[in-house]
């Protein structure tokens, strides 16, 4: 029988190995989902024993790409909940239309089905050549996925429901190509987005934002990591930006709370005072 | 279990698919308001449903208060919290809860598993687990670690659920404590965290 304590130990181990080597910091995520993810990751790589798993990580640099990947949740989907892009339309374009060029942040995009969500959004508001839009993520091979813009055809069905209840104005077909078991992005979606890597735990602010968008990424941190990130964004966003975390996210129990006010309260999006 | 009236649990986690909404309603029936653990419930909803609602209806049928579960949030005895749709909900050894959007287990988001394991590691021997009616085999696992690790197990009757594939998958697993139809699992809930009546 595996003691939960001696676990907790071993999860300790591991992370200041990975930190003192690779420089990644796992230690303010919420302890009992990360457990279950390297745990997982233990059992299919044929190990017993979370310790195990260090040895082979401080002396293989591909063996720890491998990890990361697996312990990061690259689970994500196009314009998921709609409702909230349907709010993006009523309430923040309109404002961002004011703007003669407009920056746009997705910090944690996985495989960047988020950020080619909002590409779109900008594009059927007519502000194409106005947006630039930047994703990170510490996930290196999720954004070589997602600057390629290639994702598998099995999903398009519910991407296009997804799409048509956010206030779809156009035909989701129309940003894609299919080829065979695969769709590709249009090119002219993918030239509005700059993926590259940046991690909320260790680096500094993005300048001069107009909308951040920081969806699902929240609920992996504890208490610190989550302010240090809410910080991170109110200090990269213009004043009046506007900041958009997951729909079971919130910023009212932070530390920047009075530093915003609520936009849409379901949809969590919220103005930088 | 230790004397009456000394409180050994505190902590209750319930799952159900299939049926289990009934099934809990029953069971809630049974229950004080000064009801004295806290009650966490993974029931399998479509992902576009909202818990929130959820908890709006089955509050009719409840003393308890019923909410949807809130990220972080600190677990308080006498409260039913429900896992949100399209999320997991796991419990952290400080007594709160957190949710995830990782990838389905048995086909499952929120997963029955994900909330016994993690309640398990998190709670121990003051934790009780319930598995209700339900078409698939999800919780079995979970209740096998709320077992190993001190915990109590009940589950309900498979000839009183709408779908006995559930706790029938619990049961073949071994190592239940307690067998019953939905209301008696709630007065059983009641003496093992010694609530008055
Ligand atoms: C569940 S996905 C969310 C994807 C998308 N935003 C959505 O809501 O669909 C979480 C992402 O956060 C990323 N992430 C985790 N820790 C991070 C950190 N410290 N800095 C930046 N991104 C991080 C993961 O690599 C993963 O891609």
């Amino acid at each position: 029988m595996i003691d939960p304590a001696i676990e907790t130990l071993e999860i300790d181990l591991l992370q200041k190995a990975i930190a003192d080597r690779y420089g990644y910091d796992f230690s303010n995520y919420s302890p009992a989902s990360f457990k279950r993810r390297v745990v997982a990751y233990v059992k299919k790589s044929g190990h017993t024993r979370i310790s195990d798993l260090i040895p082979p990580l401080l002396h293989d640099r591909n063996l720890f790409r491998s990890f990361l990947y697996a312990v990061s949740v690259t689970v994500t989907e196009m314009f998921r909940d709609p409702q909230v892009y349907k709010i993006l339309r009523e309430k923040v374009i309109p404002v961002l239309k004011t703007y003669p060029s407009i920056k746009v942040w997705h910090a944690g995009c996985a495989t960047g089905e988020e950020a080619y969500s909002s590409a779109i959004l900008f594009a059927e508001e007519g502000l194409a050549d106005r947006v630039q839009i930047y994703a990170t993520d510490i996930n290196e091979e999720s954004l070589h996925i997602a600057s390629e813009g290639i994702y598998p055809i099995e999903k398009i069905k519910e991407y296009t429901q997804n799409y048509q209840q956010s206030g779809g104005r156009g035909s989701f077909s129309d940003y894609y190509h299919a080829r065979y078991e695969a769709v590709i992005m249009n090119q002219d979606l993918r030239k509005r987005l700059t993926f590259s890597s940046h991690n909320l735990v260790s680096d500094g602010s993005f300048g001069a934002m107009h909308l951040i968008f920081c969806r699902n990424v929240l609920i992996y941190f504890d208490e610190t990591l989550q302010n240090r990130a809410l910080n991170l964004f109110s200090q990269s966003l213009v004043p009046k930006g506007f900041l958009c975390l997951g729909t079971k996210e919130s910023l009212l129990f932070s530390t920047v709370k009075d530093r915003f006010r609520i936009i849409a309260e379901r949809e969590k999006c919220f103005q930088l005072k | 279990m230790t004397k009456q009236g000394v409180q050994t649990y505190s902590t209750v986690v319930i799952g159900g698919s299939a049926g289990g909404r009934e099934a809990l309603i029953e069971l809630l029936a049974q229950l004080p308001e000064n009801f004295p653990a806290a009650i966490a419930v993974v029931l399998h909803l479509h992902p576009h449903s909202d818990a929130a609602d959820m908890a709006r209806t089955l509050q009719k049928h409840s003393r308890l208060p019923l909410q949807e579960a809130a990220e972080k949030e600190r677990l308080r005895p006498g409260q039913v919290y429900l896992a949100p749709a399209n999320y997991h909900l796991l419990l952290e050894s400080d007594g709160r809860f957190a949710l995830t959007i990782d990838a389905k287990v048995n086909y499952s988001r929120p997963s029955i598993d994900v909330l016994f394991e993690t309640a398990a590691e998190a709670i121990q021997k003051k934790l009780i687990g319930v598995l209700l009616s339900g078409a698939s085999s999800d919780g079995a696992e979970g209740l096998m670690r709320i077992k190993a690790l001190g915990g109590y197990t009940l589950v309900q009757d498979p000839a009183t659920a709408s779908s006995s594939m559930m706790p029938g998958a619990a049961i073949s697993r071994g190592g239940i404590d307690q067998i019953l139809p939905p209301a008696e699992i709630g007065r059983s809930l009641l003496q093992l965290v010694g609530g008055k009546n």
